[in-house]
């Protein structure tokens, strides 16, 4: 069955190794519906979050690919439901639709969004949440004219307690002092 | 170690020779020059054999590595010398063979603009290598080599790249070398988990149809003993892939023979009857397995593997012992009990006499008039009395040779497995002469494969390598043709080749040799090949039309692999 599942790499910031990763799923066919990096909390680590609608078999394979890449330390794959994420979405509207009526501003308020800048020919509102939820502010809002709408790609923590990195990074400096 | 002020070029050569380095493989050009410039100062400490094509550097480096088990080493130019690799890159990528490829690219501040021979070799080989790097400046090139060689040699082998600008090439920096012994990211083998091996001897105590599969991954981790003393112990029959051939004597009782497609008549069929497999560094490849729903059904699963992401990849495991095979060998033979299987080997034995019966004598030992592929195999082999370096094209020719051709000692099986690469053969066969001089090194090549890279016979002859390139024409793209005749109704579309003088090529080129076309002229041509003192080509012209036998149709299960047509 197909679903959504959040990737979670971790790696050493090289260059190529966008490509490096995503190779992987080219090569299966497999589509990215959103892509995030940026450093993680260990200095140097970067994070890639990569969010798939995939059969469950298929992702544990490609993330046992991944984990092969030299310079990836780990990679992890959890269902929505193990996760907590979120994505950023920028409205701008024009600046007379908050005039004409209040509406749009109720709309913002009910969304818990926010109004990021004002100026007097546009303005732009930013709402995080899921995609259903941010999609649904942009439909609202399109009814009296959305200029431009951009998401983000995911971004997503695990809900369990501690970072699951630094435990993992424990075990792999045992196994690599097992090395020599 | 002392630092010295020595240019990127010198730095490349003296890290080889600290890597141990004794044979290059390459062709130079624009972008590398300085680097075989500075080589020119070192022919005494490592020599460079210059090949006819990049294909060819890449291959002989394969060639090389599979039978002295360290890395093979190339060099090629930026643009077409780089893309010239990749073929050959791609193959040591899936057969996990370990390379260390060096290219010349274009001075850093040309990168990206389109510059003479600018190939964004690094992007172009990311799927196909273990890890790649471009270098810019000459202070990473110690470093960047010695982890180069650490990468490709280590855990799970494979092929890595790197492309040095030019304009590093030039810089001079402070030399000092270290080898690489670890890198953060990457763990090369896991510890085994005695957990795992006791699970594992349990089911191997309980089974009663055992049967053990076993791949290059013995052959990589130099687990030869141990996999002959738990063979031994447990009184298992073995299996070898086709990449696992040598890793055990032919001879020893308990090889049972070759898996796969075209293997032997006992391991498949067995394999569908077995209440355990063991797996040993080997990855369930789809030619082996046939069909994978139907694929071992009645057996338990334990798979000995190095790399992880091979683990449940094809065939779900019922226990996984993660790591070095020797290692887990060992183990596994201190946990076991002692054992015997004698009337489970006897249906192997009752299969092999079927087997012969219907195929093997007929084409080892014909008593029809014209010569087949398997009865030169028989010959050389017994001639080099089992004991030769064996290196095979692609098609026909390397399942007969993989089927009849005895082996005594490990590293002795040189061959394109999982890319199944033509043209592999001949620069394979210099590559295996050149780690293993003092041994014999029999070239099995179709007519087909032979004129993929047959410029190297330039190189062979230049560099005086005694190779013996039996080359079994039967003036097809024989595989090819085989499938045409058995499941597209004989409709030979475009297999049938018109063949040049292949004696007269090897002669224009400076090899001895000659053409044999009747049996009474078989045994003593093989044997002026073997005599001869330096390369030999030997034609043998065989039938036409003759098929490989036992095959298990495309899509069919193991159990359904068929004798004859
Ligand atoms: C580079 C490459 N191209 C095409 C193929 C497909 N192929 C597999 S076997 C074969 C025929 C080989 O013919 P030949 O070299 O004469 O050997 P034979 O099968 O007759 O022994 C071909 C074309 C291949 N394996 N490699």
């Amino acid at each position: 069955m197909r679903q959504e599942f959040i990737i979670t790499i971790y790696s050493e910031n090289h260059i190529g190794l966008l490509n490096r990763i995503t190779i992987n799923f080219t090569r299966r066919k497999m589509n990215i519906e959103s892509l995030t990096v940026s450093e993680s909390a260990i200095k140097g680590i970067s994070k890639f979050t990569i969010v798939v609608r995939e059969e469950e078999d298929r992702v544990k394979k490609v993330v046992g690919q991944l984990e092969k890449v030299v310079e990836v330390l780990k990679a992890f794959y959890h269902t929505n439901d193990e996760m907590v994420f979120q994505e950023i979405a920028l409205y701008k509207v024009q600046t007379d639709t908050l005039y004409d009526s209040d509406q749009v501003e109720r709309l913002v308020r009910k969304a818990g969004a926010r109004i990021l800048e004002i100026t007097r020919e546009y303005t732009v509102i930013e709402k995080t949440g899921h995609k259903e939820e941010t999609q649904e502010l942009f439909e609202a809002l399109n009814q009296f004219g959305v200029l431009q709408f951009i998401r983000s790609g995911r971004v997503a923590i695990t809900r369990d307690p501690i970072e699951r990195l630094s435990e993992f990074l424990m075990e792999r400096d045992n196994l690599l002092n097992q090395i020599d | 170690m002392a630092i010295k002020r020595i240019t990127g070029s010198k730095a490349v050569i003296l890290s080889l020779l600290e890597e141990g380095v004794d044979t290059i493989f390459g062709y130079p050009g624009g972008a590398i020059m300085p680097i075989y410039d500075a080589l020119y100062d070192y022919d005494k400490q490592v020599s460079h054999i210059l090949t006819r094509h990049e294909q060819g550097a890449v291959h002989a480096a394969e060639g090389y590595a599979k039978v002295t088990g360290k890395a093979g080493v190339c060099f090629a130019t930026s643009g077409p010398g780089a893309t010239n690799l990749i073929t050959g890159i791609a193959d040591a990528m899936i057969d996990s063979i370990p390379l260390v490829c060096i290219t010349g690219q274009v001075a850093s501040p040309l990168l990206g603009t389109d510059a003479f021979q600018e190939s964004d070799v690094v992007g172009i080989s990311m799927p196909i290598t273990k890890w790649n790097y471009q270098i810019t400046n000459a202070d990473e090139i110690p470093d960047a080599i010695a982890k180069a060689f650490y990468i490709a040699q280590s855990g799970r082998p494979g092929p890595v790249l790197l492309d040095i600008a030019k304009d590093a090439q030039f810089q001079e920096i402070d030399f000092s070398y270290k080898k690489c012994k670890k890198i953060r990211s990457y763990i090369p083998e896991h510890q085994v988990d005695p957990f795992k091996v006791k699970a594992a001897a349990w089911l191997i105590d309980q089974a009663k149809k055992p049967l053990l599969l076993f791949g290059q991954g013995v052959i990589i981790a130099q687990a030869e003993a141990e996999l002959k003393a738990f063979v031994e112990k447990t009184g298992i029959p073995a299996a070898w892939t086709l990449l696992g051939l040598s890793a055990m004597p032919t001879d020893h009782p308990l090889n049972v023979g070759m898996l796969g497609m075209h293997g032997n008549y006992g391991p498949n069929i067995k394999t569908n009857e077995a209440d355990l497999i063991i797996a040993v560094g080997m990855r369930f490849d789809d030619r082996v397995t046939g069909k994978v729903s139907e694929y071992a059904k009645n057996a338990k699963i334990i798979h000995l593997e190095v790399d992880p992401a091979e683990i449940d990849k094809i065939i779900k495991t019922d226990v996984a012992v993660l790591g070095n095979a020797k290692k887990s060998l060992a183990m596994l033979i201190d946990n076991v009990k002692e054992n015997n299987h004698d009337a489970w080997i006897q249906e192997f034995r009752d299969c092999d006499q079927i087997e012969r019966e219907k195929v093997i004598d007929k084409d080892i030992r014909p008593d029809k008039v014209g010569l087949t592929m398997g009865e030169a195999v028989r010959i050389t082999s017994e001639k080099t009395k089992h004991n030769a370096v064996l290196v095979t094209d692609v098609g026909q020719q390397q399942m007969i040779a993989s089927r009849y051709f005895k082996f005594t000692q490990s590293k002795s099986n040189v061959t394109s497995g999982g890319l199944g690469t033509m043209g592999y053969a001949i620069p394979a066969a210099m590559g295996a002469q050149l780690g293993a001089k003092d041994r014999t090194v029999c070239c099995f090549v179709g007519d087909g494969g032979f004129q993929m890279t047959l410029q190297e016979l330039g190189t062979i002859v230049q560099n005086k390598l005694p190779v013996k390139i039996i080359l079994l024409n039967n003036n097809f793209l024989g595989m090819v043709r085989q499938w045409q005749q058995l499941f597209f109704e004989k409709r030979y579309s475009f297999t049938e080749l018109q063949n040049p003088d292949f004696i007269m090529i090897g002669k224009g080129f400076g090899m001895e040799g000659h053409q044999v076309t009747k049996r009474e002229e078989l045994e003593d041509g093989i044997q002026r090949m073997l005599d001869h003192d330096g390369p030999y080509l030997l034609e043998v012209v065989v039938e036409k039309e003759d098929n490989v036998f036992p095959m298990v149709p495309s899509g069919a299960s193991v159990s359904d692999i068929i004798l004859e047509a």
